[in-house]
């Protein structure tokens, strides 16, 4: 039978396929177990990056052997027993209705525009050799301008002054937006303050903090030539530590009653 | 080995170097060399790609039709990336993760495709494979070259390793993707002076200056 005869054609093009199919799908199934492990070490080291924790000298596991993994349910503002690593991943629970809230449902603005809020997240407790509450680091996410930018605030033991912030996952503008990432922006945040008195005060203006005016504990400055992606981040503070944020949950962890 | 095998292995590191004579695989050039650990798993990735896809593709030569040969070539190749992506995925993620979508793109890559038409078609299998690691070897030449550059004096380290002296302030362009084309362009300067026989005839020569005569 001649090559180019219709038959052949058709019989060349499945079996080169069948023998891909094989082959890919082989790799992909025999490597996924690995490639698993590594995801989870890089959301470890993810999180503590964020709190400025990491230390590449020291094997991950050791280090992560400080850090509590506790579920919150962000409706009540409680721990909770219900779930566990099944809502590791914030932006997939927020996709499955059984495990989210629609923003009508819960009466406010969509302002870091994320379409559903999780009902159920899993924050991160670093404790001292005690016990006592070292740092408390939460997910957080929100739309920037290409993207949405998701990462970790860390907060210190008062849980009202910022241990560091960090994004782990975002395609903002390189060089303006994308300076999210710089070292140097990300160290403005530290020790800034969260809430004053009980109203949430922490904002990232446009432009530069004057750092002797009144209220420069509370303001971080904006990303010059990234306005928009300053203003998403800003967004992502007020929801994120607003009422159907964690406020809630910090304000019973405080108490003592979470 | 014979003589046309060695050749075969040889010729495209220097004398048919596939970035510096056929300017194929530019844009994966530009990407990837700001840092020497990635640039190396780049280059093992990409000719590992080429040899295995020149010696499938050449094992069953005589069996493609002609009018789908392009589209059996390439799902030959993409299933080699595809495995290729995801064993980085598994043993080396931090690198995975920084060459990102560029381990992806060897599918486009048009050395992988032009090497797989151009030789492994007319070409038994073991000369095929000799052909891919071949131009393997002479895109990893250029691109070691450039990367080399970039990190020593971009980033004043080797494979993330401080090298250069305290004083030395490292220089934020070679950084950046354009610094890759003077580096490259030089590179192929070097090469052409060295073996003139590369430069190609200009398409067309300019005319003399006419004179004006007479009329307006």
């Amino acid at each position: 039978m001649s090559s180019n005869s219709i038959g052949k054609t058709l019989g060349v093009a499945f079996g080169v396929c069948l023998v891909c199919a094989i082959v890919v799908s082989t790799a992909a199934v025999a490597l996924k177990p690995q490639q698993l492990v590594n995801i989870e070490r890089d959301r470890q080291q993810n999180i503590l990056r964020a709190a400025g924790l990491l230390d590449l000298s020291i094997p991950l596991e050791e280090q992560f052997a400080s850090v509590r993994v506790m579920a919150v349910d962000l409706r009540t503002g409680q721990f909770t027993d219900e779930i566990g690593a099944e809502v590791a991943d914030n932006l997939k629970s927020a996709k499955t209705p059984s495990l989210s809230t629609s923003f009508s449902d819960l009466g406010t603005r969509d302002i870091a525009k994320l379409g559903r809020r999780e009902d159920y997240t899993l924050v991160y407790l670093v404790e001292d050799e005690n016990g006592n509450l070292d740092k408390l680091i939460l997910p957080v996410r929100g739309a920037g301008l290409w993207s949405t930018m998701q990462g970790f605030l860390a907060l210190e033991a008062d849980l009202n002054t910022v241990a560091g912030i960090g994004f782990f996952a975002h395609a903002e503008t390189p060089g303006l937006g994308g300076e999210i990432d710089n070292p140097n922006w990300k160290a403005i945040w530290n020790n800034k303050q969260l809430y004053d008195g009980d109203e949430l005060a922490l904002s990232v203006i446009k432009g530069a903090v004057d750092p002797e005016g009144a209220n420069a504990q509370y303001r971080v400055d904006g990303l010059s030539g990234a306005t928009l992606t300053t203003r998403g981040v800003d967004n992502m503070i007020q929801f994120w530590l607003g009422e159907h944020g964690y406020k809630p949950f910090l304000e019973n962890l405080a108490a003592g009653e979470a | 080995m014979s003589v046309k095998m060695k050749d075969t292995l040889i010729k495209p590191i220097v004398e048919n170097n596939p970035i510096a004579l056929q300017i194929l695989g530019i844009c994966s050039a530009l990407a990837v060399t700001s840092s020497l650990s990635v640039t190396v798993v780049m280059c093992i990735a990409l000719t590992s790609v080429t040899a295995f896809s020149n010696f499938f593709v050449s094992l069953i030569r005589n069996h493609i039709p002609s009018s789908i040969r392009i589209i059996v070539q390439m799902t030959i190749i993409a299933s080699l990336v595809i495995v290729v992506d995801q064993i980085l995925k598994a043993y080396a993620y931090e690198i995975s993760k920084q060459l990102s979508v560029f381990v992806g793109l060897i599918i486009t890559n048009c050395i992988v495709m032009g090497r797989a038409e151009a030789f492994a078609m007319k070409n038994s299998p073991v000369v095929s494979f000799l052909d891919g690691i071949g131009n393997g070897l002479g895109y990893s030449l250029v691109l070691l070259c450039v990367a080399v550059v970039r990190e020593l004096f971009g980033a004043g380290s080797l494979f993330g390793v401080e090298v250069m002296p305290s004083w030395y302030v490292p220089n934020g362009l070679l950084l950046l993707p354009p610094s890759a084309f003077f580096l490259i362009g030089f590179f192929i300067w070097a090469l052409r002076s060295w073996k003139p026989v590369q430069n190609e005839k200009p398409d067309f020569r300019i005319c003399a200056n006419t004179k004006a005569v007479g009329a307006h």
